[in-house]
């Protein structure tokens, strides 16, 4: 290891790979790792991902690996959605609470085999899944830094995985979960992703990264595979309408001013809320607020124009303050303008008047405009194609 | 509601558990008492220890029964009688030395610290009686503040107010400071130093320069103002207070049921659109007893531990395994021949309530070890000899010493079965410096370490408060977030115990508190 001072970011497993695929040098602190926020081009990489394949290393997102005699009643406990139902070789998206019923975090979990569980996560959260694990006989590992990740993400991104030789993955549904051999090891591969097009994530010990690395890029030459940052992924995210934590939310636990954290209600997640299945975390306080209302409703807005609704006060038709956009980019598969807004109740219902408060400056010259927003019903992005089995091939 | 018998089961018979249920019947409600044991007071006991020889098993001396409490309950109509009032206070030092509070006055010390004292004195009664009104009520929410509450903090600011600006200034001078520099800066003797130390380390895992220790002390004086000069023995032992307790929630209208331990809260079956509520108490001989109702005189962690961590939110649970409720006070009984006879005293040092601590750095030093899990091997103590006003704890002529030991930690490294012996003798070597030849006239003894006070009572970690009396742990927060207004997050279920405001000592006022939140319908949202 290099001496301390020398050593400000941590390399990820794919690290070799990334730093000389990265020729523009952007570089971020994710979460300690050095990661690219942009590889070349992000347009080019933004493509990559709708019309052929992009990558993206995941490696610094938290993973923990959840084991024990307990592991589904305690899932079941900080979950909102109920993890019984979450068969082996399944993942779902889910959310959890703290007691105030505010949402600490978003992500995925991997029912990998019966009784084991994999949690990916945007935030670090071990000590809040310790503290939920008392009385239980239940083990919490962090594997972060125990598995490499990449999401292999777009149309032409089933077709490389197959030329690389996972053979039969045409057949894995969307949220399943399948294990090929690779350079001596095992490849857990899942078609999951955060774009929300056509797409995997491929997990592996750090040791057969390189190789991972290596066999994807020449199977996908072909198919225009490109490596992305964190940039595309924000564009194609914000396309899809998925939210993202410390963007769209503040984590509950890192809120310092009271109320202000989010309920899954008002995330547009009360889908995943389920009161029937028993006890959760935050429980009571999510009854509560179905009784009393939320204060708060989370939207994707279609915005008139084509200048980024960035930070952006959302009016009603006086000008009054109504709600703010959290997340704002032109997305081009779409051809929308789109933003992701938090609106005071009662705001946002589809027959609202709204209007997006937008500086821009052309040459120093500075102007506002109010724009007008719809609300939509659905995510601008939502290709048949990301769900479709099998994927068309390429 | 159910149409169960109960509209409300009370967990415990603790003198709180019963006060709660007293009051609870004079409202209205049918009320069940459940207690595990086999007589009623919980840490306020009387029982044998030795062949003829009975004593206060805990609790050996009142010193702040809330008279509000005892005037309603009518304790003295139903059996509550005094051996004994106003006790003088001796502080006996190694060297003879002895200082004696008597009638609010000290002596043994020089006319300044006489003077001082008399200031102590006046200013922390009027401190002690700005605690003592913000302890008769439910603490105020912070947070979500309803007007109720802005009204309490509204009386707690002018209570402080009143002080005036010089009195004033000293509480939030040391309010939070230890009563170790407060000592320091105010007297000269060190042994009445220790004395006023005592005062706020006992029953606590403090020493004298722990932080708050200037609230522990306040906390213990709450009821000075209201009451006696000195603490009072209780004839028949503490049992007997228990058993007035008692007699009052019956003559109020509560069933008490002994022998019955409590394992299970039961709640109700979580349909999808609601919270779960208390629905019952299921026995250790699988016996369920539904209620709508379910107030707990046990301890913050055996409460919650009875719900089920699976039933409560993942914070909360968090916060009651963190809630700190080790004690470090030992008892130790013995059986005596004759009255010992404390050196440099006289007669009456016998029937005083006397302390065993020199200086404050020999309190600091014996708890030192506690706080690396060993006993102390020079423990202070704080002794009682009841059967100097109450002959009827032992065989004619005999008596009986009981005392509060400390430091004896829960959870001493070598363990208690390996210790306890060398501990006992280790006190029994302390008091034979004191009091010449009192080993001789030993017939029997025991030493209850904080491990036997869980064991027999019931009391997780067998602390003297349920739980730290630190500032964390105390007003507003006490026990802990969530559950700090007796209404706890599971709907109808409330503590009442010494684990909640304001805290422990024979006092009455959480049980009292803790029906008013009942019958007031509070809920903890
Ligand atoms: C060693 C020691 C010495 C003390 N000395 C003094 C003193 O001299 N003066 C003073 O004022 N204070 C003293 N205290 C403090 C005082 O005794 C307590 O704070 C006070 O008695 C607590 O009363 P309570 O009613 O809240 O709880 P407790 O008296 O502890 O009563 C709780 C009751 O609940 C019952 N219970 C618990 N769990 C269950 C269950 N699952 N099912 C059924 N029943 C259950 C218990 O059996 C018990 O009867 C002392 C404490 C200790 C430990």
């Amino acid at each position: 290891m290099k001496p301390h001072s020398e050593v400000r970011l941590l390399d990820t497993p794919f690290g070799s790979r990334v730093r000389d695929a990265c020729e523009v040098h952007q570089w971020e602190d994710w979460k300690g790792y050095l990661t690219a926020a942009a590889y070349e081009d992000v347009e080019l990489e933004y493509f990559a991902v709708r019309n052929a394949t992009g990558v993206f290393d995941l490696s610094p997102m938290t993973k923990y690996r959840i084991t024990g005699p307990d592991a589904q009643a305690f899932l079941n406990r900080v979950m909102t959605r109920n993890v019984r139902r979450l068969a082996p070789g399944r993942v779902g998206y889910t959310v959890w609470c703290n007691d105030a019923g505010m949402v600490l975090d978003d992500g995925t979990l991997f029912h990998l085999a019966e009784g084991e569980y994999r949690l990916c996560a945007q935030e670090r959260c071990l000590d809040w899944l310790q503290w939920s694990a008392l009385g239980l006989d239940v083990a919490i590992a962090d594997e972060t830094a125990d598995v490499a990740a990449l999401a292999v993400q777009g149309p032409t991104s089933c077709a490389t995985l197959r030329a690389m030789g996972l053979d039969g993955l045409e057949r894995l549904k969307p949220f399943g979960i399948a294990r090929f051999p690779f350079d001596g090891g095992e490849l857990l591969v899942s078609r999951t992703g955060f774009t929300g097009d056509l797409g995997y994530e491929l997990w592996m010990a750090p040791d057969h990264a390189e190789a991972l690395w290596d066999s994807l890029f020449d199977a996908g030459r072909d198919r225009l595979i490109r490596p992305m940052g964190t940039a595309a992924l924000e564009l194609a995210r914000i396309e899809a309408g998925f939210i993202q934590a410390g963007v769209d939310f503040v984590p509950a636990e890192q809120v310092l001013r009271h109320g202000r954290g989010r309920s899954p209600f008002e995330l547009g997640l009360g889908w995943l809320v389920d009161f029937g299945k028993g006890h959760f975390t935050g429980r009571n306080a999510l009854l509560k607020e179905k009784e009393n209302g939320s204060r708060y409703r989370f939207v994707r807005l279609d915005v008139d124009g084509n200048k980024p609704a960035e930070e952006s006060f959302i009016l009603d038709k006086s000008a009054n303050v109504v709600g703010h956009v959290t997340s704002a980019a032109w997305c081009a598969s779409a051809k929308r303008n789109l933003a992701l807004a938090s609106l005071e109740m009662p705001w946002g219902r589809p027959e609202d008047d709204l209007f997006a408060e937008i500086y821009y400056s052309r040459e120093q010259r500075w102007t506002r405009l109010e724009t007008r927003c719809t609300v939509m019903r659905g995510p601008a992005w939502d290709p048949p194609r990301r769900r479709q089995t099998p994927p068309a091939d390429f | 509601m159910t149409d169960a018998a109960f509209d409300v089961v009370v967990i415990g018979a603790g003198h709180n558990g019963l006060a709660c249920a007293s009051y609870l019947a004079r409202g209205g409600r049918k009320v069940l008492v459940l207690e595990a044991a086999d007589r009623p007071g919980g840490l306020a006991a009387t029982r044998e220890f030795a062949a003829g020889f009975r004593v206060s098993a805990a609790a050996h001396l009142l010193t702040m029964l809330d008279a509000g409490v005892a005037r309603d309950l009518g304790l003295e109509g139903h059996g509550l009688e005094f051996a004994a009032r106003n006790l003088k206070t001796v502080a006996l030092a190694d060297n003879g030395e002895r200082v004696v509070f008597e009638d609010g006055a000290i002596g043994g010390v020089s006319a300044k610290d006489q003077a001082a004292f008399a200031e102590f004195r006046r200013q922390n009664r009027r401190f002690a009686k700005v605690l003592a009104g913000f302890c008769s009520r439910p603490s105020p929410r912070l947070v979500d503040r309803r007007k109720s509450d802005t009204l309490a903090l509204a009386r707690l600011a002018w209570d402080v107010r009143s002080l005036g600006r010089a009195d004033m200034r000293e509480l939030l001078r040391v309010g939070a400071i230890n009563i170790y520099d407060v000592a320091q800066e105010k007297f000269e003797s060190a042994l009445l130093k220790a004395a006023v130390s005592m005062d706020a380390v006992l029953g606590s895992h403090m020493g004298p320069r722990s932080p708050n220790t200037v609230y522990s002390y306040l906390h213990r004086h709450m009821n000075d103002d209201a009451g006696a000069a000195g603490p009072a023995v209780v004839k028949g032992g503490m049992g007997a207070l228990g058993e007035a307790f008692a007699a009052a929630a019956e003559a109020a209208g509560a069933e008490v049921r002994y022998g019955s331990r409590a394992v299970r809260i039961d709640l109700s079956e979580p349909s999808s659109n609601e919270a779960c509520r208390a629905a019952g108490v299921t026995l250790a001989d699988g016996t369920r007893i539904e209620t709508g109702l379910v107030v707990s005189n046990a301890d913050l962690k055996t409460t919650f531990r009875m719900v089920g961590p699976l039933n409560l939110d993942a914070g909360f649970v968090r916060r009651v395994h963190s809630f700190r409720a080790r004690g470090v006070t030992a008892k130790l009984h013995l059986a005596l021949d004759g009255l010992p006879e404390f050196h440099g005293g006289d007669a009456g040092d016998a029937g005083a309530r006397l302390l065993l601590a020199s200086s404050m750095d020999d309190i600091e030093s014996a708890f030192d070890h506690a706080k690396y899990g060993r006993f102390s091997p020079v423990p202070v103590m704080e002794i009682s000899i009841p059967t100097v006003y109450d002959a009827s704890l032992a065989p004619d002529g005999k008596q009986v010493l009981s005392a509060l030991v400390q430091y004896a930690p829960y959870d001493l490294k070598e363990g208690w079965d390996a210790g306890r012996e060398t501990f006992k003798a280790i006190c029994l070597q302390r008091l034979e410096a004191v009091a010449p030849g009192i080993g001789e006239s030993v017939r029997a003894s025991e030493l209850l370490t904080p491990p036997d006070l869980e064991a027999e009572f019931g009391v997780r970690g067998g602390h003297w408060h349920h739980g730290e009396i630190a500032l964390d742990q105390a007003l507003f927060t006490r026990p802990v977030p969530g559950a700090n207004r007796y209404a706890t997050p599971v709907r109808g279920l409330y503590l009442c115990g010494a684990s909640s405001h304001p805290g422990g000592g024979i006092l009455g006022l959480a049980g009292r508190n803790a029906a008013r939140a009942v019958l007031a319908g509070e809920d903890s949202g």
